[in-house]
């Protein structure tokens, strides 16, 4: 029922207007039973509530409603003439929908009351079973009867003889008001602040049997009478209750305990989005007060300026409140697609929904429903298994789908977790090679990690057969995209066998974001936080030292990986105004799944700074995200980290997906352009191998050199590394000092590493290889040109063959 | 038939003297200080805080290939266009002007290549020649270099 929370509230709203209108529609038809117009009102009042009730499966409330519903349209046809007694009914239909709303309202479910009585009344009237007698039996019959119902509930017998079914009808209202007390443990807060704040204005629910079996004696409308007030107490209590009674907020879960016709306005969406603008123009001021303020000595001004600050905070958070929806918004459609989607791939799924209440800006749901929809889909086609496999991997038959939200450091975390089969990184990169997204090297290359990663990338998902692939596939690229292009991240985790994990993380809003501010060639620049890992400095003599080159390309070793830097100022093609640098400051970025520095000439604060479009004629330049106004007055620039990165070529993914744009047209292009890392061999042997071979470079010291099984190798991240000495392997002469450390390239296959020891190591280029020559000497693949100068190319296979045959026996197996 | 007149809001760059109608026009300022686009084509000068409101800033001695201003503090003359408001940074601000719909004429055939890709009309008034500026024109091309460079 949670999930369809928005759905419900609506309906709440629509019912009470509805339903304050029929108790007047009511009075009037009393008064002129042959008011036609008012009769069809009242009839299609209670339509659409039966209606909508049957679509939101509040299965009492649809046959309560019915039944009013079948008398209305007998009377509608002229059928019969409405009289006190059958007014009296259908009031007491009207009641009984209110409480049922009420009911729905405070704890969400219709209530377990099944109005059998009203209905089995409602029915023999609609049945035309009218007592000759009614008037003269039915006051001392109900004065008679009342208390019995009241007490315990009976059943009446559907269709009794009419004499006895006139009484029957005459006492109904009745319980139907009892029962609404005799139910606390759904509506108790409800139901004691109305008895407790209300016991004067009528007989409200504990005192109702007394008035009623009183009330009908004198004539056969006191019945009517009695009922029709109760609407109003009812009503009246529930506004009071929220007032003087603080408990009441906290037991109804909607708007606090009134009702949400009472507490909730409708708002027109672009005026909210014209205040939030408003708001963010607020910001920028204050940031700007706040800036100006801080250059005077004035404590006065000091004081305001900081009163102004605080209350800018408390607007802001208030008005991004209200266009926050709770995600369950988006959510509350999933049961359905699971539960459909399971059936047409025969499954079964238990879904669960946690964090149904964790609200996000209303842009923003909007942003995230596809992609989340796409991945719950993803979850059950082809995460999940088929019960058959469940059970025969020793799991219960139905898989589970828990889809969590929660809030973590002013981002919204969404979690799409299932129990299902995992994803197979081996297929995976099978799967990428075979589409052409990677060549079989740098597959062979990847982690299990970054295996699994390739389900994101373009091309990977639009296969039809996607699920040969035991993970997810469609449309994942789709999910990543959506998700990134609202500054969100997607993370996915795995475990074969155990089931799969996809981690989105979003910002609450996109209107107004923490940014760090920095310095480069005298521009600034702002830098959305969420990219943001961490920052170094380095100082004098590391600085110059910790910064190596690979031809022209930069890169730091950031706790022994390498990363690769970009000079904001070079890549922006600004003039650089400092040309020594004696300290660096390095912005670790993320993007996509790379990390990468940006080397800018300093670091300020970080501030919350209001994105503002650029213009149209500044939408091709990929390095900006969009502009803001800074404390100063002036205008800086928001970076687009992806597109930084993009521009100088550090994200790899980025070079995937252009590779398969390309793949398309022209498979060969990419291949054509090789990545080398070009090392020495003897004084003057110049030789090179694919890049993506090299899993790392390392300087070892020769004195942790040891031998096992008769071979050269080392300790290295906690595993043993063998040595191949490509001199030896090549019979090249080695003019290496004795005691230099060791230069090592580190290659990984299938989990199994070797260390090429080499003289030298070059440089690392990215060249065309259009003249190749085959070579005959061992060890070496072919020769070509590599930056004007022949190299050969390193067999790395073959070479690893010689030394261990049963390296790639694996492979085959 | 009483002469159809257009006020058009003018301004000079160099030796030229241009106009836009004043209904495109939001409003005139001066030099405000502004915040260079790196990588934008020469044409974007900067972007300037308009009261909260980031506008584009369009050189438009760029966009005519006339030689960069020297001395003098360019002025804005801030546009609406469909695309949003931008602001061409001209050399003085001229007078608004009552232009007689009689004395418009097309660019004559030989004029310079840029101007006619920017100008739509001449109208020819007392002593000199006012150019009628076709504003959408100007950003159309400055979209166009933009695409060109981030390409």
């Amino acid at each position: 029922m949670s999930a369809d929370d928005e759905l419900i509230r609506e309906f709440l709203l629509e019912s009470w207007e509805g339903l304050n209108q029929l108790d007047r529609d009511f009075v009037e038809l009393e008064r002129n039973p042959g008011d036609r117009d008012r009769l069809g009102a009242i009839f299609r009042c209670i339509h659409t509530i039966k209606g909508t009730a049957g679509f939101l499966a509040l299965r009492r409330l649809e046959s309560v409603a019915h039944a009013g519903e079948s008398l209305l349209s007998r009377l509608r046809n002229g059928d019969f003439l409405l009289d006190a007694e059958m007014t009296s009914a259908l009031l007491a239909m009207v009641d009984a929908i209110r409480s049922m709303l009420e009911r729905l309202e405070s704890s969400g479910g219709e209530g377990e009351e099944t109005y059998e009585p009203l209905i089995a009344t409602l029915a023999a009237l609609t049945a035309g079973q009218r007592p000759q007698a009614a008037s003269a039996v039915e006051p001392s019959v109900a004065a008679a009867a009342p208390p019995p119902p009241a007490a315990h509930a009976p059943t009446p017998t559907p269709t009794p003889a009419p004499s006895v079914a006139a009484p029957a009808a005459a006492p109904e209202p009745t319980p139907v008001a009892v029962e609404h007390a005799p139910e606390p443990d759904v509506v108790e807060v409800q139901d004691h602040a109305t008895a407790a704040d209300a016991p004067s204005p009528s007989p409200e629910p504990r005192e109702t049997p007394p008035p009623v079996a009183s009330a009908p004696t004198p004539t056969p409308e006191a019945p009517a009478m009695s009922t029709a007030p109760a609407p109003q107490p009812e009503a009246a209590p529930a506004r009071k209750s929220d007032a003087p009674e603080p408990t009441t907020g906290k037991a109804a879960p909607p708007a606090g305990g009134g009702s949400v016709s009472d507490t909730a306005i409708r708002v027109d969406v672009g005026l909210l989005d014209r205040v939030m603008n408003l708001v963010g123009e607020l910001v920028l001021a204050r940031n700007q007060i706040l800036q100006y303020g801080a250059t005077f000595k004035d404590a006065g001004f000091a004081n305001a300026s900081q009163r102004l600050n605080l209350l800018t905070t408390e607007l802001q958070e208030g008005v991004m409140k209200t266009r926050m929806q709770p995600i369950g918004n988006v959510w509350n459609k999933f049961p359905r697609v699971v539960r459909d989607l399971a059936h047409a791939c025969s499954k079964k799924v238990e879904l669960s929904l946690d964090g149904t209440e964790t609200e996000l800006d209303r842009t923003i749901i909007e942003a995230i429903k596809d992609p989340l929809t796409h991945a719950v889909r993803n979850a059950v086609d082809h995460g999940i298994e088929r019960p058959e496999a469940r059970v025969a991997a020793g799991k219960p038959e139905a898989g589970r789908l828990i889809l969590r939200a929660f809030h973590e450091g002013g981002q919204v975390n969404i979690e799409i977790t299932d129990d299902g089969g995992g994803i197979d990184a081996t297929k995976v990169r099978n799967r990428a090679v075979e589409r052409g997204l990677i060549s079989a090297d740098r597959a062979s290359r990847m982690s299990d990690r970054e295996a699994v990663h390739l389900i994101f990338a373009p091309g990977f998902s639009t296969a039809e057969k996607v699920t040969n692939v035991s993970g997810r596939g469609v449309g994942m690229d789709v999910v990543k995209t959506n998700i990134e292009k609202i500054g969100g991240t997607v993370d996915i985790h795995t475990q074969p066998g155990h089931g799969t994990t996809l981690k989105i993380k979003i910002p609450l809003t996109l209107a107004i974001i923490p940014a760090l501010i920095v310095t480069s060639a005298g521009n600034r620049f702002a830098i959305p936080q969420v990219s943001l890992l961490e920052l170094v400095r380095l100082e004098g003599e590391v600085a110059a030292r910790s910064l190596e080159t690979l031809q022209g390309s930069t890169v730091y070793r950031l706790r022994g990986n390498l990363l690769p830097l970009v000079f904001l100022d070079r890549a922006l093609e600004l003039k650089a105004t400092t040309g020594s640098a004696d300290t660096v400051n390095i912005v670790v970025l993320q993007a996509d799944d790379r990390q990468f520095g940006l080397v800018v000439d300093g670091i300020n604060d970080t501030e919350e700074i209001v994105v503002k479009p650029l213009g149209k004629e500044l939408k091709g330049i990929s390095a900006f995200a969009g502009a803001t106004i800074m404390g100063d007055g002036r205008v800086a620039l928001i970076l687009d980290v992806l597109g930084i990165a993009q521009r100088a070529n550090v994200v790899s993914a980025a070079r995937e997906r252009s590779m398969v744009e390309k793949a398309t047209s022209a498979q060969s292009r990419a291949e054509d352009r090789e990545a080398l890392l070009l090392f020495r061999l003897g004084p003057d042997g110049r030789m090179g191998l694919p890049l993506s071979m090299v899993a790392r470079l390392e300087e070892i010291p020769r004195d942790s050199v040891e031998f096992a099984a008769g071979r050269e190798v080392v300790q290295y991240r906690g595993a043993i590394l063998p040595l191949l000495d490509v001199r030896r392997a090549l019979s090249v002469a080695s003019n290496a000092s004795h005691d230099a450390p060791l230069q090592v390239i580190v290659y990984s296959e299938h989990g199994r590493s070797f260390g090429f020891v080499v003289d030298q190591i070059l440089d690392t280029v990215e060249e065309s290889l259009s003249i190749k020559q085959r070579s005959n000497r061992e060890g070496v693949l072919y020769s070509a040109v590599v930056g004007g100068k022949v190299t050969d190319i390193l067999d790395v296979h073959g070479v690893i063959r010689r030394i261990d045959p049963s390296f790639f026996s694996r492979e085959a197996a | 038939m009483a002469p159809q007149t257009r006020q058009l809001c003018t301004f000079s760059l160099g030796e030229l003297l241009f106009g836009v109608a004043v209904t495109h026009v939001q409003e005139v300022i001066r030099y405000q200080e502004m915040t260079s686009v790196p990588l934008a084509p020469a044409l974007i000068r900067g972007l300037i805080n308009l009261r909260g409101q980031i506008v584009t800033a369009l050189d438009m001695r760029a966009r005519l290939g006339l030689p960069a201003r020297e001395g003098e503090l360019p002025m804005n003359v801030v546009l609406r266009t469909t695309d949003g408001v931008v602001s061409l940074l001209v050399d003085e601000i001229g007078d608004v002007v009552q232009a007689d719909e009689s004395a418009f004429e097309r660019v004559p055939e030989t004029t310079d290549g840029i101007l006619r890709e920017i100008v739509s009309g001449v109208y020819k008034l007392d002593r000199r020649l006012l150019l009628l500026l076709d504003v959408e024109r100007v950003m159309q091309n400055s979209q166009a270099n933009s695409k060109g460079e981030a390409a």
